[in-house]
């Protein structure tokens, strides 16, 4: 499972990369890897509100539909396109390939460092 | 508690990811993953554990008398080794299972049924049996292995002579053998390709998994999960147990008419059907034109109007669209219709389209 340091990770496996005001989510490697092949991604648009806990999105692999989960509240600033007609580029690169761009940020939701977010997925697996 | 096939082992080793499904541990799939499983039955080869699968024996005098009392195709006319699907039928005309028989003698068949449906169709048959007539349930005793794809045949022939291949569709050599291991090889299969499922001793199971690998090698065989297995037998059209058919679906809904003989004297169902007809409910293909991946259960409409649900839906990889089956009224069946499917509150656009969507070339 790859992780990166500069970002911070949410219980229901989206990383958040922050940035002022300003936060960038994605799915992690762990979520991906347990999704399997993506096949399609549904996002919300530029300007709709996301609520912290709440879903905003899902993906769909070949055999099942899961939910994507906002670890912030806020607006969708920007979304990334390019997935809509590539959701496999989640599954080579989960942390290039990010979802949605959120602004004006007010809520978040609890997030992990590393050591954290590793001890969860253990934990996860181990249910 | 899940039940392991004999091939549990097998699949764990080769990085299976394992599911529980229909009362079984089985890899759903492997770390290829399902869209080069589902290539590689398309374009090499594949292999599949179909152990799981129930197998029961009727033999006696009246072996086919009750076939033909029992299941809605007619086996008068077969002849020793060859194989024929057909539903089974409740009395309201509704589908109990679907399943194929081989004949081996004129009082010998070998019935394979739907994994999740073999506790159910073993008394099913034993309650309404009558006359000369033995069933036994003998899927312990059999592990069951399909390999599939345009190399198949290529595959097998490394590993027997050709006498021991049956030369047509739907046919089996029972006394056959393959890598020194006795086994029925039959030529059916459910993904849509030419291929055999193999038949043989438990024991023997994992003997002949690895020797059919190590023959496919260079044919670009690998193992495939039940996940392929979805994906294909939907491009194929092929109706799965559960989804396209039912207690309450009648095989004639489901589009498997040309397996239910409405001229043989009797069966169980028959005068349901009959009733029934014509049918109100067809099942039908759809492209998704939308934006979208439509699946099982979910509303249909046309012009605004629900006219039914879908059965099964998925992404197909060989297509490289989305298509679901759905069972919708006979009125609003037509090939080129436009409707739309619910899916989650949000509206997908589809197209009726003629089955099946993939159609191998021969």
């Amino acid at each position: 499972m790859e992780l990166r340091e500069e970002l911070k990770y949410a219980k229901s496996h989206e990383w958040v990369k922050e940035e002022g005001e300003e936060c960038t989510i994605g799915l992690t490697d762990y979520a991906q890897s347990e999704l399997g092949e993506l096949v399609f991604v549904n996002l919300p648009e530029v300007g709709d509100e996301v609520t912290a806990g709440e879903v905003f999105g899902d993906v769909e692999s070949v055999k099942a539909v899961s939910d994507i989960y906002s670890p912030v509240t806020g607006v969708v600033s920007e979304i990334n396109e390019e997935l809509l007609d590539e959701p496999g580029l989640i599954n080579e690169q989960p942390y290039d390939a990010w979802l949605i761009k959120v602004k004006d940020v007010t809520e978040k939701e609890e997030l992990l460092s590393i050591e954290e977010y590793e001890a969860f997925v253990e934990s996860e697996k181990n249910k | 508690m899940e039940l392991k096939t004999p091939l549990y082992d097998a699949h764990v080793q080769a990085g299976g990811k394992i599911v529980p499904f229909a009362g079984y541990l089985l890899p759903v799939q492997y770390q290829t993953g399902v869209i080069k499983e589902h290539m590689a039955v398309r374009t090499q080869a594949g292999l599949f554990d179909v152990s799981h699968m129930g197998e029961v024996l009727c033999e006696g005098k009246d072996a086919l008398a009750n076939l033909q009392m029992l299941l809605t195709n007619d086996f008068t006319n077969m002849v020793d080794g060859q194989a024929r699907y057909s539903p089974m039928c409740n009395e309201k005309g509704g589908t109990v299972d679907d399943l194929i028989v081989y004949k081996k003698s004129d009082d010998h068949y070998f019935i394979v049924v739907n994994a999740a449906n073999k506790d159910k169709d073993y008394q099913w048959m034993l309650d309404h049996q009558f006359g000369e007539v033995i069933f036994t349930d003998v899927s312990d005793q059999y592990a069951q292995i399909a390999l599939q794809g345009p190399k198949a045949m290529e595959i097998l022939k490394k590993l027997t002579s050709e006498e021991n291949i049956p030369k047509k569709y739907y046919h089996a050599v029972f006394d056959s053998e393959a890598a020194g291991i006795p086994c029925i090889i039959s030529k059916t299969g459910y993904t849509g390709e030419d291929g055999v499922e193999l038949y043989l001793a438990s024991e023997n199971a994992r003997k002949m998994w690895d020797a059919l690998l190590e023959a496919g090698k260079e044919e670009g065989l690998i193992p495939c999960g039940l996940g392929a297995r979805d994906t294909l037998r939907m491009e194929a059209a092929m109706p799965l147990y559960g989804h396209e058919m039912d207690d309450e679906v009648s095989p004639l809904e489901t589009g498997l008419g040309f397996a239910v003989k409405m001229a043989k004297e009797d069966f169980i169902g028959k005068a349901a059907i009959e009733e029934k007809k014509p049918n109100n409910r067809k099942r039908v293909g759809l492209k998704v034109t939308g934006r979208g991946i439509i699946r099982e259960h979910q509303d249909v409409y046309a012009d605004g109007q629900l006219i039914g649900h879908t059965t099964s839906g998925t992404h197909c990889p060989y297509l490289g669209y989305p298509i679901a089956m759905a069972l919708v009224d006979a009125g609003h069946a037509e090939v080129g219709m436009k409707v739309e499917a619910d899916v989650r509150g949000r509206r997908v656009e589809a197209e009726i389209v003629a089955l099946p969507f993939y159609k191998r070339s021969k």
